[in-house]
């Protein structure tokens, strides 16, 4: 897979002195669905904002498939499209024609079947000669995406698309992006829901201070990153952990009768294995165990703190 | 290549929102220049007579139209672009194909065309009240576009300047309806004292004022050549400050 958007050495800081971007540098990858995470006021969006062009740089440079988004704006935005985060619509337009007005915003003549094929796959065709006014936040949401793929992006940025939406809408939307990604386009989404990032993404960037702190395929991620605890029941009561068992990471809870293991995933099973060994040896017996793998919302905190 | 799919859609955008309120578009204007009618035409002017040979009726008919022109580009123009940046979608053309130009032709093109709209309908009410000649047409269909083209600029960069309802609303209140009133709309500024007639020749409503009466009934206030000049220059300005906001993004992208 070869880069379609690259980030080089990007800084932006806005008129108030506040430094939103320091020097990020990042590849997107094409036809990937790339989750960028990070806290409020992390940078995400001037990120988003900066290579769409709504937002000037001050230093760096942004190529999208191979055109400088300044020098050649036209071929670089032709390619993009962009769902903002906030729901600014025209109000009194209909659904029909604010998608089709942003199909001729960028050049393209119309196209009455492509129009209708976004709306029903965004399941908006029976809202289609309905105003904006009279639609529901998730709806409204909905013609954000539509008005974004009106003019078939080959690059789509989503600026936490599923803010203050309900779950049903979320696994809707999140359906979207996958047919999306299906048809060959790449998705950028930035997204506070860790959960979100686990469920779609295949990279996943995280953004704090204005600073990539990292990006990396997620299942490696998880594996690096991820701590793993064991928890074993123990049958009897343990006050102290004996001696022979120091050399491991271990907590003692619930009045005694559980025994926590820290381990990093990254040792493998090796190490329980000889932790059960020595757990026999001290004759402490178990009646049950069982392992759990940190989320990447532990990572994260872990990461922005 | 020129987006000109952009700008064709940006100005209709803009021409649907004026005939979506085509009554308020259209009426208020016409109601007002008759009110002016009543008050300057019949109440006043029955004292006046007559200025340089024209009835007073008629005098007021080019600085009439003028004093619409003037305030319904700057209204539309600057409401135009600056409702968008008020509501968010402004994003939707920030991150489109389209150039500087190209939003500049969309936006003041419209607003510039909706006052020319206003002038030519005022322009036909008068003909009921007064009687009107109109000497030279094609210096006046010059002043028309160029006072509605620069003034919808002007308009414009009011909108991209302005960062509340307030700021958008100052400007015309504060600026340009004195300079419309002091600018020889309702009577010749050789009827000022020498002092106040030297301070007028800094407005530029003036000359645009002046020029236009001249292409109806060639009484000028002064030289016609200079009037065009003079409007010509403020069309510069405005496209120097507009070109200046696009290059520094000021307002728009930082």
């Amino acid at each position: 897979m070869n880069a379609i958007i690259e980030i080089e050495n990007l800084s932006k800081t806005y008129a108030s002195g506040l430094a939103a971007l320091t020097g990020v540098s990042l590849d997107i990858l094409r036809g990937e669905i790339l989750a960028l995470l990070g806290p409020n006021g992390a940078g995400k969006t001037t990120l988003i904002s900066t290579v769409c062009g709504i937002v000037n740089k001050t230093s760096g440079s942004i190529t999208v498939d191979g055109h400088d988004n300044v020098t050649a704006f036209r071929e670089a935005r032709k390619l993009i499209g962009l769902v903002p985060q906030e729901l600014h619509l025209s109000i009194f337009e209909t659904v029909w024609d604010t998608v089709n007005f942003s199909r001729h915003l960028f050049g393209k003549a119309s196209d009455p079947a492509y129009i209708e094929s976004i709306l029903k796959k965004l399941s908006l065709w029976d809202k289609k000669d309905s105003k904006i006014v009279a639609l529901s936040g998730g709806m409204k949401r909905r013609v954000l995406i539509a008005k974004a793929l009106a003019h078939e992006p080959r690059i789509l940025f989503l600026d936490e698309p599923t803010a203050g939406v309900d779950v049903a809408l979320r696994q809707d939307l999140w359906n979207v992006v996958r047919t999306l990604r299906d048809d060959g386009v790449t998705v950028i989404l930035t997204t506070h829901y860790i959960e979100e990032a686990e469920e779609l993404a295949d990279r996943v960037g995280v953004i704090n201070k204005g600073g990539l702190v990292l990006i990396e395929d997620k299942a490696t991620l998880m594996r690096k990153m991820g701590q793993k605890k064991l928890t074993l029941q123990l049958d009897t009561v343990l006050t102290t952990v004996p001696k022979s068992l120091k050399k491991y990471n271990l907590e003692v809870h619930g009045d005694g009768k559980v025994l926590h293991y820290a381990f990093d995933s990254k040792q493998g099973t090796a190490e329980i294995a000889g932790l059960l060994n020595d757990l026999a040896r001290a004759k402490i017996s178990y009646n049950d165990l069982h392992t759990e793998q940190s989320s990447l919302e532990d990572i994260f905190l872990k990461l922005v703190s | 290549m020129m987006n000109t799919r952009a700008v064709q859609t940006i100005f209709m955008a803009e021409m649907k929102r004026f005939f979506r309120t085509i009554g308020q578009s259209l009426i208020s204007p016409v109601i007002s220049t008759v009110l002016y009618f009543v008050v300057f035409g019949a109440a006043i002017g029955s004292r006046i007579q007559q200025i340089n040979g024209v009835e007073y009726g008629a005098f007021i008919v080019p600085g009439l139209i003028m004093l619409s022109i003037l305030t319904q580009a700057v209204s539309n123009a600057s409401f135009g672009i600056y409702f968008p940046r008020f509501s968010g979608t402004i994003y939707e053309y920030l991150a489109a194909p389209i150039s500087a130009v190209e939003m500049v032709l969309g936006f003041v093109g419209a607003a510039a065309a909706k006052s020319l709209l206003i002038g030519v309908v005022i322009l036909a009410t008068s003909w009921f009240f007064v009687p009107l000649e109109i000497r030279h047409p094609f210096w006046m269909i010059a002043f028309l576009l160029l006072t509605a083209i620069t003034f919808s600029l002007l308009g414009f960069i009011i909108g991209l300047w302005a960062d509340g309802f307030e700021k958008l609303q100052i400007i015309p209140l504060l600026i340009i309806t004195p300079l419309t009133f002091l600018g020889g709309s309702f009577y010749s500024i050789n009827v000022l004292p020498p002092f106040w007639k030297t301070v007028s020749l800094f407005n530029p409503v003036v000359y645009l004022v002046s020029g236009f009466r001249w292409s109806f009934n060639e009484v000028a206030d002064v030289n016609v050549e200079l009037s065009l000049a003079a409007t010509f220059g403020f069309l510069v300005l405005c496209l120097a400050i507009v070109a200046w906001i696009f290059k520094t993004g000021y307002r728009l992208k930082t």
